[in-house]
């Protein structure tokens, strides 16, 4: 197998992969690749020097391990500090990192988990739709999730919480404190970096108030909570909400603030 | 480069060649990150995009001329102005370099 069919088939798979490509000086388009299977570095390609090799191999895993792309310098013996590389040619490299999708987790199986998981799917997230009612949650509701689960969120949480992380989304939808409280309790025990909570300004304050009874009532973790969830778009339906709700998540991320460009002034992608 | 992996195999599988570009750094303002990526087949058939439609004209011909001279891959840097950008509706402006190649690894 080549070493692209060897990065299509971890991509497909979505294995943690990223590639390492000489885009400038002494061996320009040699290539070097590191995966990560069952938390061990699997490395394969080459760059024409061992000492580049092993030092742009470690570099890669640790772009890969952050999932960053970006460009780095080096000696063409895998020299790395500026004094080494006064007197080489620079071989320039480009490290690009294919981690798997983010997540999105979307707790409620309502007409606003359909609108939501579209967009979502848009955005590129893996969709996740969860309710506990066997009637409500079934693939044939949500045919755009990538799964439905029939479960409970604690074990949900307990199972698989630890695959959340600062890139992905829980949204819970339930209106149901049987299923919100447990859910919330679930989403904040884990690194997940997005956790929205829908219902009025009294179902959040009556939420709050049955959180308090579990807990869970520090103001730190009831920072991570955006509730009521989304921005305040005025929009009404199903899917003027997953907007919104799909706004705050983009806005959450990058740390902006979600004004009209026009009313803003500097530097519009930074 | 994920969102173009399909057009590939299809490509490959009726025996084109293929290059690819990716975006490899912004100075200034760009659309587009890092590792955004373009396919372009020999008979200049496109999949993906690097910059939003300011500069995707010109890797065309750059993937096309790297694709029949079969030499190895290079950089190439792209100004884009403010007043190109507005040709396509965005609000960008600044210079955009990539990496194209053959797709022959």
């Amino acid at each position: 197998m080549s070493l692209y069919e060897q990065f299509r088939a971890h991509v497909r798979a979505q294995t943690p992969v990223a590639l390492a490509t000489v885009v400038e000086g002494p061996g320009v388009g040699a290539k070097l690749m590191v995966t990560r299977i069952d938390g061990a570095e699997e490395v394969s390609g080459s760059l024409g020097h061992p000492d580049l090799n092993r030092v742009v191999a470690r570099d890669t895993a640790g772009e890969l391990e952050a999932g960053r792309t970006g460009v780095r310098h080096y000696g063409p013996e895998g020299q790395a500090t500026p004094e080494d590389l006064v007197d080489t040619p620079t071989v320039v490299v480009f490290i690009e990192s294919f981690s798997p999708p983010p997540q999105m987790w979307i707790f409620g199986a309502v007409d606003f988990t359909a609108a939501l998981g579209r967009v979502a799917k848009v955005l590129g997230y893996r969709v996740t739709v969860c309710d506990a009612r066997e009637i409500f949650a079934t693939k044939r509701r949500f045919p755009m999730a990538d799964e439905v689960m029939v479960t409970w969120p604690t074990p949900m949480f307990e199972s698989r919480g630890h695959t959340l992380g600062p890139r992905d989304a829980v949204c819970i939808l339930t209106h149901d404190p049987k299923f919100d409280v447990p859910a919330v309790q679930g989403a904040l025990a884990t690194n997940v970096g997005y956790i929205g909570v829908m219902g009025s300004r009294k179902t959040h304050a009556k939420r709050l108030e049955r959180l308090a009874e579990v807990g869970v009532s520090s103001p730190e973790q009831l920072s991570r909570l955006m509730s009521p969830i989304g921005l305040d778009l005025g929009g009404r339906t199903p899917e003027e909400t997953a907007i919104a709700i799909c706004a705050e998540i983009i806005a959450r991320r990058t740390g902006h603030t979600a004004t009209s460009l026009k009313l803003t002034s500097g530097s519009i992608h930074s | 480069m994920r969102e173009i992996l399909d057009d590939i195999d299809r490509w490959r599988t009726a025996g084109k060649q293929v290059a690819v570009a990716r975006v490899i750094n912004i100075e200034g303002s760009g659309p587009r990150d890092p590792g955004a990526a373009m396919a372009v087949n020999e008979d200049g058939e496109v999949a993906g995009s690097v910059s939003g439609g300011c500069v995707e004209g010109a890797v065309v011909s750059e993937a096309l001329a790297i694709i029949h001279d079969g030499g190895p891959g290079k950089m190439v840097s792209f100004g884009y102005s403010d007043d190109e950008a507005f040709a396509v509706g965005l609000t960008c402006g600044g210079i955009i370099r990539l990496y194209i190649e053959r797709l022959d690894w």
